[in-house]
């Protein structure tokens, strides 16, 4: 499988500040590829330099083989950008706005009104096609943004926060028309801090920290990683302090969420055998126990130091 | 750039003009505005206390109408399409910068040619012929490309509040209409006067214009045409330079 895209030693300062340094990474045809970070850490600045949009400082960035700094027309040609931000032209209909598209991406006029069409049905926006977007839900405007990002039938989409802030419905139509565009062979790369949508969709993750990459890989592989961590949720009938949890051995870290306590130590058999005792010498009644294994959350937090977006 | 990609990117930047002339001109407002611009000029000037002979005053009212119409909402797009994102659009899809800016500019000379016209209509109604229209063509084509460049120039600064860009074009444009010509001859301005009015664009359209409907101006047709034409050039450059260094900031 070849690279949909390759990215070498990207580089991009403002001022005195370095916001991306020297990453380099590679996404095969075919492949979701989710890119996670925390706010700040150069996420979006990496994308926009990779979909043309601002030029960077240093690097090289491939795109289906073209050369996104010197040949970003061909580059450009091949790709469908949905941004977080619906930015679909307000005063224009559903209908325009796809018109638009179909005509800055030089397609000819039947086969961007038949297109058009399709899509349209297929975000269930037919009977909207001749509102204004000013009008539109944000679930809506969403949608529309997507169909115009896939009306030139693109081999590479990017997207940033797709899911960000939609309906239930919205998200899930979005999500399904992902994975079946994958199916087809499109590539996607995906900007997003919902690390249950990275895990499900995604093939490979990287994590950017500070503007450089600290890990990539597939999200059972990179769960792998953090294996040593061991987590168990406890829920007890009285309440107790976290002191009192605090004086068993091989503790790391504890964190009280609703009626439970989730704990991490070095040794889950240790760590449920303390608890019992704990709970033997102290008179209190376990209501549950459970063992946890790492999330793609955890992956996150750990690498970027506990920095959530 | 090879000559299949110029003429995808001149159809690119004629999409770009329709999709302006929908979202910024073709409104109710702005149309209606444009229609009374040019009658309640020649009302002020028919009015004036000193009565000036018609085929003088057309083409100062050619002149206003045409570089306030072309310069009316051109400087206001970028400053609106960074606010609302849609530049990012445009910028993430494949069209080239200078493909955006020709896109606007058509835009905005459309506009002003279209309200140009019913100036002059209102001018033949009023009794003002004219002896040469190819030159008169000619020079309202120039003109308006020439102003609607100056109207993309005035918008490079990479602000997304168009207030500012609106101030800006005020301080620049009020002043050229002064030095221009337009309410009386260049050679009848005092020596700063006829000096400054060498720098304006606006004065050579008065003049070839003038002399379209009087046959007499205060330079030769060719000059004042190859002015334009050279101010038009020298604008554009400009425009697309400046534009390409700006637009990253506007994102």
């Amino acid at each position: 499988m070849s690279d949909a895209i390759l990215v070498k030693d990207l580089t991009k300062h403002f001022g005195s500040i370095t916001a991306v340094d020297q990453i380099s990474f590679s996404v095969k045809k075919g492949e979701i590829f989710g890119f996670l970070g925390p706010n700040g850490a150069g996420k979006t600045t990496t994308t926009r330099m990779i979909t043309g949009i601002i030029k960077p400082d240093a690097g090289e960035i491939q795109i289906l083989g073209y050369n996104m700094v010197t040949a970003p027309l061909l580059a450009k040609q091949k790709c469908g950008v949905v941004p977080e931000t619906s930015n679909a032209y307000h005063d224009l209909t559903a209908w325009q706005n796809l018109m638009f598209m179909g005509e800055i991406f030089g397609l000819p006029d039947a086969y961007a009104r038949r297109q058009s069409e399709t899509l349209l049905r297929a975000f269930e926006l037919t009977e909207h096609a001749g509102r204004k977007v000013q009008s539109f839900s944000k679930g809506m405007k969403q949608r529309l943004v997507l169909a115009m990002a896939l009306l030139h039938e693109p081999e590479l989409l990017f997207l940033d926060e797709p899911t960000s802030g939609l309906d239930v419905s919205s998200s899930r139509l979005i999500l399904s028309m992902l994975r079946e565009m994958n199916k087809r062979g499109v590539t996607i790369f995906l900007t997003t801090h919902n690390m249950d949508e990275a895990n499900n969709l995604c093939h490979q993750v990287g994590i950017i920290r500070s503007g450089k990459l600290i890990a990539i890989d597939s999200p059972e592989k990179l769960k792998n990683t953090i294996d040593r961590l061991h987590q168990v949720e406890v829920s007890f009938e009285q309440e107790i302090s976290e002191d009192l949890l605090r004086i068993m051995p091989g503790i790391i870290q504890i964190s009280h969420i609703g009626d439970k306590w989730k704990i991490s130590g070095e040794n889950k058999d240790a760590l449920i055998r303390s608890l019992v005792r704990l709970s033997e010498r102290e008179g209190l009644t376990i209501i549950s126990l459970h063992t946890l294994a790492p999330t793609l959350d955890d992956v996150f937090l750990q690498l970027t130091g506990g920095q959530y977006s | 750039m090879n000559s299949r990609i110029i003429g995808e990117q001149v159809v690119r930047a004629w999409a770009v003009a329709k999709k302006d002339i929908r979202i910024y001109y073709y409104k109710p407002p702005v149309l209606i505005s444009g229609i009374l611009m040019p009658v309640f000029l020649y009302l002020a000037f028919l009015m004036g206390s000193k009565p000036v002979p018609m085929s003088f005053l057309i083409s100062g009212l050619l002149g206003m109408t045409l570089f306030f119409t072309s310069t009316a909402v051109s400087p206001v797009v970028f400053p609106w399409e960074g606010q609302a994102k849609t530049l990012e659009r445009l910028v993430s899809c494949p069209i080239a910068p200078e493909a955006i800016i020709l896109g606007d500019m058509i835009a905005s000379s459309v506009f002003g040619i279209a309200v140009t016209v019913v100036a002059l209509i209102i001018g033949l109604m009023l009794g003002a012929s004219v002896l040469n229209w190819v030159v008169l063509i000619c020079a309202i084509l120039l003109g308006a490309l020439c102003f609607s460049a100056i109207g993309i120039l005035l918008s490079v600064p990479p602000t997304a509040i168009p207030q500012n860009i609106m101030l800006l074009s005020t301080l620049v444009k009020f002043p050229l209409i002064f030095i221009s010509g337009i309410f009386m001859p260049v050679d009848q301005l005092p020596p700063l006067g006829q000096t400054l009015a060498l720098i304006s664009p606006l004065t050579y359209f008065t003049d070839v214009v003038r002399i379209s409907y009087t046959g007499g101006g205060s330079f030769p047709i060719g000059f004042d045409l190859g002015m334009l034409l050279a101010f038009t050039v020298i604008l554009i450059v400009a425009s697309v330079v400046l534009h390409k260094k700006t637009m990253p900031l506007r994102i």
